[in-house]
């Protein structure tokens, strides 16, 4: 027996509206999340045009970088760094869920999962933190 | 059998951005927006010649144009601009790849 | 005695005589143990026989009750008026379909999808009943229960913003079931609900927006069971690039 089909002709179809996003926190908190991800590549090729000073010798590298410290930069840096650990703590969170991690038989609960992502993500930092004092003085 | 969708590509791409970008972005930024502005450390830039720095910096940076480039393209679609999907994909990902050759290319400049 | 009331607005829609959606506000009884199901029945019964929705079992197993709460999608046998009370009730159709009349929607959609990722188990060599029944481990169980929970209420799809913008989506809990019969150890069908799981408007188009998960009443977490289809998707799709010459 064939399911019986209603009269597309007398549906509403009701429309979503381009700022669905604004609706609910959860959504507004998602669309942050997504956005992160620009402010990250931004300050990755702006890192990566100081990087590229270095081809005009280190004078213009060092010269190149005295322009961060005026207040817009640091605004900037500021926006930008809230937007990294945003992304940071949400990624944890994501391979959390897509990637269950087992000890033997027992699946670690998620929230450790996190935490666990979170101490190593502190150590690479300090790691990285700790290379860059030493060597670029 | 191959699905002929690439799109798992885009999407290992994407995560491996994610994981470079969630790792190691933020120390980053500290080093860089703040600690050497403020003059706590000192920045010569002369470490970026060894070899096994410039690999570290090509991953730092060329992953995560992926990250974004697939993460925006899914907004920019999302918040209603599905009509113009293949010209946008093409114009994410292609910015990406171009990021990535112009990453290497100032990496072996310098 | 005056009796405490509470107000719920509904969508009304008559096809074919309304252009759009409108809303009418009911005053019902507020009670302590009422669900918004309880206050929709007391409408149907005693003010407004028009009223058209969907109910059944009225305790969270069947699935029917789905309706837009104050914008949430929730059964509707499962929304205290006491988690509301004393402001207004908005109660509209579940988001993201086509609706028939008032708060009734058209769900042939949802049933295509659920149908097109091939929700049962699939043998590459079926098992002669004479060989016994297929074991399987506590283990193998727990990799696909969950999955198995869902009852079809579509709040998951109403939480959607992929689904809402982009319809041929194929949506959280047909993944959810395709996932659930790729990951049983019965099962040799994932070769064959590839074409459906791994197109763009399977799993590719999810953007993990979690909400799927948050409304779900069955706890199945339909947005882990797609990204980790994803991964599976991704990790077939290396597999087969960069090892052309292995069998899958």
């Amino acid at each position: 027996m064939s399911a019986v089909r209603p009269d597309k002709s007398k549906l509403y179809y009701p429309k979503m509206p381009s700022a669905w996003w604004l609706r609910r926190l959860s959504y507004f908190l998602f669309m942050m999340r997504e956005l992160s991800s620009v402010f990250i590549a931004l300050f990755l090729v702006i890192y990566l045009a100081q990087i590229h000073q270095l081809t005009k010798g280190p004078g213009a590298y060092v010269a190149f970088a005295q322009k961060f410290q005026s207040p817009g930069w640091i605004a900037f840096h500021v926006v930008v760094l809230a937007f990294a650990l945003y992304h940071t703590y949400t990624w944890f969170a994501s391979s959390a869920v897509v990637m269950p991690l087992k000890i033997g038989d027992r699946f670690i609960p998620q929230n450790a999962v996190v935490l666990l992502n979170i101490a190593a993500w502190v150590v690479v930092s300090t790691v990285i933190a700790a290379l860059f004092m030493m060597f670029q003085g | 059998m191959t699905t002929k969708n690439i799109e798992p590509l885009w999407w290992v791409l994407f995560s491996a951005g994610g994981v470079v970008a969630a790792f190691l972005v933020p120390i980053h930024v500290i080093l860089f927006g703040f600690a050497v502005p403020f003059g706590l450390i000192a920045d010569t830039g002369r470490i970026y010649s060894h070899w096994l720095v410039k690999l570290y910096l090509f991953v730092l940076i060329s992953l995560p144009l992926y990250h974004w480039a697939h993460r925006f393209l899914f907004t920019l679609v999302d918040t209603g601009l599905k009509g113009l999907r293949r010209p946008l994909a093409f114009l994410c990902y292609g910015t990406a790849i171009a990021g990535t050759l112009i990453t290497a290319w100032v990496l072996l400049q310098i | 005695m005056a009796e405490e009331t509470i107000t719920l607005n509904v969508t009304r829609y008559r096809p074919g005589e309304d252009r759009a959606p409108r809303t009418q506000a009911y005053s019902v009884p507020y009670r302590k143990d009422w669900v918004v199901l309880d206050a929709l029945n007391h409408i149907k019964d005693q003010i407004d026989g028009t009223l058209t929705y969907r109910w059944s079992c009225r305790m969270g197993v069947c699935g029917s009750c789905g309706m837009m709460v104050n914008g949430v999608p929730k059964l509707t046998c499962a929304a205290f008026l006491r988690d509301y009370y004393p402001k207004e009730i908005q109660v509209e159709p579940l988001a993201n379909f086509p609706i028939i009349r008032d708060l009734v929607i058209d769900m042939s959609d949802f049933l295509d999808k659920l149908k097109s990722v091939k929700p049962w188990i699939i043998r590459k060599t079926e098992k002669p009943t004479a060989q016994g029944e297929y074991l399987q481990t506590p283990a193998q169980l727990e990799a696909y229960k969950q999955f198995t929970q869902c009852i079809n209420c579509m709040l998951c799809y109403a939480a959607c913003p992929v689904y809402g913008l982009e319809p041929e989506f194929l949506g959280p809990a047909a993944i959810a079931l395709g996932y659930r019969y790729n990951v049983d150890s019965r099962d040799e069908g994932n070769e064959q609900r590839r074409g459906v799981m791994g197109s763009h408007e399977g799993v590719w188009q999810c953007t993990f927006v979690g909400e799927c998960t948050e409304v779900c009443p069955k706890h199945v977490d339909p947005a882990a069971a797609i990204q980790r289809s994803k991964l599976d998707e991704a990790t077939g799709w290396l597999k087969s690039v960069l090892l052309p010459w292995g069998g899958r």
